[in-house]
């Protein structure tokens, strides 16, 4: 039953998904150039390999953008320091960590070993969220066949240094790609957020100094060290350089994973390579970088992909998931969907999140069920106010962000439900099948 | 396993050793659960590979599966309890043999989530978060499982199956039917 995948053949210039085909093999990998970097990195001063990543600018592709070589310039000098590998990827939206893992999981096993020997890591977790499983058999199969080659579980060659890499599976929460919440859960604790400092480079797993970084950040490595870091950052803007994977979703004619330099647009994205909108259907918004991100109208589409455009155009880049929102969706459905996703999520453990979230879910419920009065919109609004910004982690900044834009840009519709007494899209949204109208209201609708 | 010895961490708040090892009512997953520990620098970190160890055992996170748990990692059953009930995919309750899952996230919903899960629904005469009433398919929703790009999107016993269709509820209802019957281990 499940439908072949058909993946879009690798542009120039792609760095990530620069092959042809469902998976890369070891041999693939091997024939494409793949392991050499490791071993020209193990000719290299570990202060060579962090003054290449500075070089290339490379920022996180997390989510937080942070930048990469100068992260790794932070981590505290006492051994035993620890690599951990966040593959929890579960911002609703993103699946490019995952299509890494499944298509080149040489490319980051590669890129794990270069930077588990740049820090002289003790061991190397990669935390995969328990929910991929076919994507975590994948990843144990290539690092055995690592192992085989050599690099893994014995010294690399002409050094007394001996990686080991442990695919750590989670099991099934969103807060644990947290970097703090994804220690405890990683340390055995339940994935709840500490407070910052100390921070992971000081003390993170098993309260020592931890270099923590996403799947493509660190998927990038080799290419970095084959190309250089000057390089690699001769393509971009002026604060955001290389390519970056987008996860496009949503009713487009040609939704996937689409790596594209950072001087593109997301008219380019949306409109060029993923076809434009399915059906004939008219774009409403569309979603930046994740659910958590505030939304950004059609006039917006020739905004950059670039760090600093995404947020000057009022959002942010986020985790590079890209939601195409067709002009049938009511927003208040849509939001209430956000909303219940991080009310689902929450930790629990600051007051904020743990209380305001479920206040700004239930008010989404009423305004969308037609039971909400007037005031009560911007009584969601001042609850968001009271969310953002006060919380543990950003988890409730997730909520509140987004669910303001909603109110922000779409308020009529936020209006027209409280003024009719039910939503006015009726059955016509496509989230009305979750939030189905009373039969009782059904009357009310006009035929 | 490397040759090296790996340094070890100290437990932070665990009692190592403080549980008598030897009183598990199930050596095979002790050991298992073992071979889980070494591959960490301390027992603690295995705990959730343990209770997926005994959740596939026991068919859930049932007290006696809790207790093997705590016995194998040395933490006291309210710890790994405590751990189990913070994570979606360890169950606190029983559940059928197979286990279908809807994803009812943004990308999703606007692709027709709502429509797959009433298929479902329907099918098995069931609703969310319930099981059939011979123990066989449990079905729940569930969110975003990174497959956005190829929604709608069910998990049929943690396989994925993309741009699932409501009018292949009926064929994957039966197919599961028609499995043997396992008690344990979700299918797989
Ligand atoms: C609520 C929340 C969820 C997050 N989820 C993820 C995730 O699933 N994957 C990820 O790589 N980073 C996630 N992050 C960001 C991490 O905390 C961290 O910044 C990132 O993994 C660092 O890697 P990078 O520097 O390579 O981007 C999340 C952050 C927050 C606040
Ligand atoms: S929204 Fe369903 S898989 Fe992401």
């Amino acid at each position: 039953m499940p439908r072949a995948h058909t993946y879009p053949d690798p542009k120039p210039g792609d760095v990530i998904l620069d092959f042809v085909g469902e998976r890369r093999t070891i041999a693939d990998y091997e024939a494409a150039g793949g392991y050499r970097q490791l071993e020209r990195a193990l000719g290299m001063s570990d202060k060579d390999i962090v003054d290449a990543l500075q070089a290339s600018n490379l920022r996180g592709r997390g989510g937080a953008g942070f930048p990469t070589g100068r992260k790794a310039s932070f981590l505290a000098p006492p051994h035993p320091r620890y690599l951990v590998i966040n593959a929890d990827e579960s911002e609703p939206g993103t699946f490019k960590d995952r299509e890494i893992m499944l298509r080149n999981p040489h490319a980051l096993i590669e890129g794990v070993l270069i930077m588990s020997w740049a820090i002289r890591a003790a061991q190397a977790f990669i935390y995969i969220r328990g929910e991929y499983f076919t994507e975590y058999e994948v990843l144990v199969d290539a690092v055995a066949e690592a192992r085989e080659r050599g690099w893994v579980n014995r010294p690399l060659p002409g050094t007394d240094y001996t990686p080991d890499i442990v695919v750590h599976r989670g099991a099934g929460a969103y807060i644990c790609g947290e970097e703090t919440a994804l220690l405890a859960s990683l340390n055995g604790f339940r994935g709840q957020p500490t407070a910052k400092p100390p921070f992971p480079a000081v003390a993170g797993a098993y309260m020592r100094p931890t270099l923590l970084n996403n799947v493509e950040t660190i998927a990038t490595v080799p290419a970095i060290l084959a190309m250089g870091g000057e390089a690699y950052a001769a393509v971009g803007t002026e604060q955001s350089k290389g390519t970056r994977v987008f996860s496009l979703s949503g009713p487009v004619q040609r939704p996937g994973n689409y790596e594209m330099p950072l001087t593109g647009t997301f008219r380019e994205l949306i409109e060029g390579l993923g076809g434009g909108m399915a059906d004939g259907r008219a774009m409403k918004c569309f979603i930046p970088g994740g659910s958590s991100t505030p939304a950004l109208l059609p006039e917006q589409l020739d905004t950059g992909l670039a760090f600093e455009a995404v947020q000057a155009a009022g959002s942010m880049a986020g985790s590079g998931a890209v939601i195409v929102v067709d002009d049938r969706t009511c927003m208040v459905q849509f939001g209430l969907r956000v909303a219940e996703f991080y009310r689902h999520e929450s930790c629990g453990k600051c007051t904020p999140c743990r209380e305001g979230v479920p206040w700004i879910t239930s008010l989404l419920r009423r305004i969308e069920g037609g039971e909400a009065k007037d005031y009560e919109i911007d009584l969601l609004l001042n609850v968001c106010d009271r969310v953002e910004g006060k919380c543990l982690c950003p988890l409730g900044d997730a909520c509140a962000m987004p669910v303001r834009s909603y109110v922000k840009l779409f308020r009529e519709e936020f209006e027209a439900h409280v003024r009719l007494g039910h939503c006015p899209y009726h059955d016509m949204s496509p989230l009305s099948s979750l939030y189905p109208m009373p039969k009782s209201l059904l009357p009310l609708v006009p035929a | 396993m490397s040759e090296r010895q790996r340094p070890t961490v100290p437990l932070q708040g665990g009692g190592e050793g403080r549980l008598a090892p030897g009183t598990t009512q199930n050596p095979d997953l002790y050991e298992r659960i073992q071979v889980e520990i070494a591959k960490y620098p301390n027992r603690r970190s295995a705990i959730i590979n343990a209770l997926r160890l005994a959740q596939e055992e026991y068919g859930w996170c049932s007290p006696e599966a809790i207790g093997e748990v705590s016995r194998a990692i040395d933490l006291s059953p309210a710890t790994c309890q405590a751990v189990a009930s913070f994570y979606d995919m360890f169950f606190l309750q029983p559940v059928g043999t197979h286990i279908v899952e809807v994803c009812t996230n943004v990308s999703c919903a606007l692709m027709g989530a709502g429509e797959v899960l009433g298929a479902l629904e329907d099918e098995l005469g069931i609703r969310d978060k319930e099981t059939t009433p011979d123990g066989l398919i449990t079905l729940r929703t569930v969110e975003c499982m990174g497959a956005c790009g190829w929604a709608p999107m069910v998990v049929v016993n943690e396989r994925y199956q993309e741009h699932f269709q409501p009018e292949d509820a009926r064929a994957l209802v039966a197919d599961l039917r028609s499995r043997p019957r396992t008690t344990h281990g979700h299918g797989h």
